[in-house]
């Protein structure tokens, strides 16, 4: 087959699909994370999105940077259910209090409990291996 | 008969260029949060600021982009391209930047990382894309031997549609429940999403080095499509870069960190050749596009350290999660995507054809003024995100709260620097909105016509 650019092209446009369908299928081999309603957790997780709470909160360091990560939230000595159902009805400084019902904050501390179980956010429990790569640390 | 017809990629170039003045409005309000906590927090917040600033900026680079593609085709083509189908298509980008805007300051909200919005917007982007990728298609068939350009315009079309698509996957359950891989596709789709708009933007970039340099010689060489399929394998596959501490799989995480080694490093190269080719008349004519595309490879050459550098897994863990990822995030949009979109918007928008107005010392005022701010805006957020970064990993962390409140200084000159941004590229924007519609540039004699 002669190398030009048609067939270079399709030949990217070929693993870029195998590579993302690896991606779509990955689901089906995680087992279910135990330790809170999967069902719950997914209507949180679309009650997290109607209110935004990416814009300022970070899940895993990815998102807007005005407020904490909330990805162990749950599991922070500091922190911890009680207090941050309390933030969710009080607000803050900057975050409004939302006029949430109890369903509500019962799903978004479901999706919230979700996140926290599946896995550490923190860079402290990452170490470096080789060729510049990092893992999480095992004690962490 | 000679009849007038709608040059529709002009009217794109003056769409996009009303966003980015709205755009940068918006952004200084939201940067006005960070050091006033209240300000309009019952109103707008924080939630409706940080979405109104993002889609507006991407509104500026999406339209602007399709400008430049069919601004560059009616050149190639020779023939006014305004029809029914292009007409509807920014018809439906009207409508939807419109219905967009308008949803956030009602608090409805897609509530995705970076580009969300109410699904059903979505409805209308992609009717005018498909529409738009047929007319791309139709016009670029009878063209023979493809520069780079068309190639990269095609790929950024195709890709464009198809991780905007990807971007819904989780409004089917299957996606959703499973967050951690929800998220490794959200990430997936915003790396990609941003290859594709690249894709048309360096395309474009291509395009006026090939205008500028008579020999024609960039658009065909060897050196250039190497760059393309560098930056197609970079689109689909660097993004894993973005998600080194999300527990996804490992081999998602060594594929983005090995891919995004290979990035930029032939675009610089062509650039630095491109530079020699072209002569002093070139540049005396094609003054404003030759300086905005030279500021553009003075920005490509800034990010790409910083870009590489937070690539690597064991850097990143500092950078992950601190404004040194805004820094990169506006220092490409505004320093390379906005730079090679207002050399379009001279070159396309005729400006090159008024010797009295070429060298008005207010636009050249503004430019210098702009690369001023824009190296201030992007020092304070760096700056920033490296006390941040050090918070992020000392084992005795004082509250978030504490830590915002020291980066209140960079956060000040974030804003001034914002502030200077909003006035050079306003300033530059205005004046040519107001050239197009003084020597009728939204206007084109059609010969053709009958």
């Amino acid at each position: 087959m002669k190398l030009n650019a048609t067939n270079v092209f399709l030949i990217l446009c070929a693993s870029f699909l195998v590579f993302s369908f690896s991606i779509y299928l990955g689901p089906l081999s995680k087992k279910a994370n135990p330790g809170f309603n999967s069902e719950e957790a997914a209507r949180g997780r679309l009650i997290w999105q109607n209110h935004n709470c990416q814009s300022c909160h970070q899940l895993y360091g990815l998102g807007g940077y005005l407020g904490p990560d909330l990805t162990n939230v749950i599991s922070d000595a500091r922190k911890g259910e009680v207090v941050i159902r309390a933030l969710m009805k009080s607000g803050t400084k900057q975050m409004p209090a939302y006029d949430l019902s109890e369903n509500e904050i019962h799903g978004l501390l479901e999706f919230l409990k979700s996140v926290d179980a599946s896995g550490v956010a923190d860079p402290r429990s990452f170490t470096n291996t080789n060729f510049g790569m990092i893992e999480k640390h095992e004690n962490k | 008969m000679k009849t007038n017809k709608l040059h529709i990629g002009n009217l794109f170039l003056v769409s996009a260029l009303f966003m980015i003045v709205i755009a940068l409005c918006f952004g200084i309000l939201a940067a006005i949060v960070y050091l006033v906590p209240d300000f309009l927090k019952k109103d707008l917040g924080f939630i409706s600021l940080r979405p109104l600033h993002v889609s507006s900026s991407l509104f500026w680079i999406i339209m602007g982009a399709t400008g430049c593609v069919y601004s560059g085709l009616q050149i190639i083509s020779g023939k006014a391209l305004g029809n029914k189908t292009a007409i509807l298509q920014w018809f439906l980008w009207i409508f939807a930047i419109l219905g967009i805007l308008i949803s956030y300051f009602g608090k409805s909200f897609g509530g995705r990382e970076y580009w969300e919005f109410n699904p059903l917007w979505a409805l209308p982007i992609v009717i005018a894309w498909i529409l738009f990728l047929i007319n791309f298609i139709s016009l670029v068939k009878k063209i023979k031997n493809w520069p780079v350009y068309i190639w990269m315009w095609l790929t950024g079309l195709i890709f464009f549609l198809f991780t905007f698509l990807e971007n819904y996957l989780w409004v089917f359950p299957y996606f959703r429940e499973n967050f951690v891989n929800d998220m490794t596709i959200q990430w997936k789709v915003n790396g990609s999403l941003v290859g594709s708009w690249n894709q048309i933007l360096y395309g474009t970039a291509f395009f006026l080095m090939d205008r500028m340099d008579k020999s024609k010689s960039t658009g065909h060489s060897k050196l250039a499509f190497v760059m393309f399929f560098i930056g197609l394998f970079n689109l689909m596959f660097n993004w894993g870069h973005h998600i080194y501490t999300l527990p996804t799989e490992n081999y998602i995480r060594y594929i983005g960190y090995a891919v995004s080694m290979t990035e930029w490093i032939f675009f610089i190269k062509i650039f630095y050749d491109w530079r020699h080719s072209v002569n002093a008349i070139q540049k005396h004519y094609h003054h404003f596009p030759y300086r905005f595309l030279m500021a553009a490879d003075f920005w490509v050459f800034i990010n790409i350290g910083q870009s590489l550098l937070m690539s690597i897994p064991a850097i990143n863990i500092y950078t992950h999660g601190t404004h040194i990822t805004v820094a990169h995030a506006m220092g490409t949009t505004i320093g390379i995507n906005s730079m090679i979109l207002f050399a379009a918007c001279f070159e396309f928008l005729g400006f090159n054809n008024n010797p009295s107005i070429k060298r008005n010392k207010w636009l050249e005022f503004c430019f210098w003024f702009l690369q001023l701010c824009l190296i201030v805006f992007f020092l304070a957020l760096d700056m920033a995100g490296i006390k941040k970064g050090i918070w992020q990993l000392s084992e005795h962390q004082s509250s978030y709260s504490q830590m915002m409140q020291s980066l209140r200084p960079y956060f000040m000159t974030f804003l001034i620097a914002g502030i200077g941004l909003l006035i050079a590229f306003a300033s530059l924007a205005f004046s040519l909105i107001t050239f197009s519609f003084v020597h009728k540039r939204l206007t084109i004699k059609d010969e053709n016509d009958n």
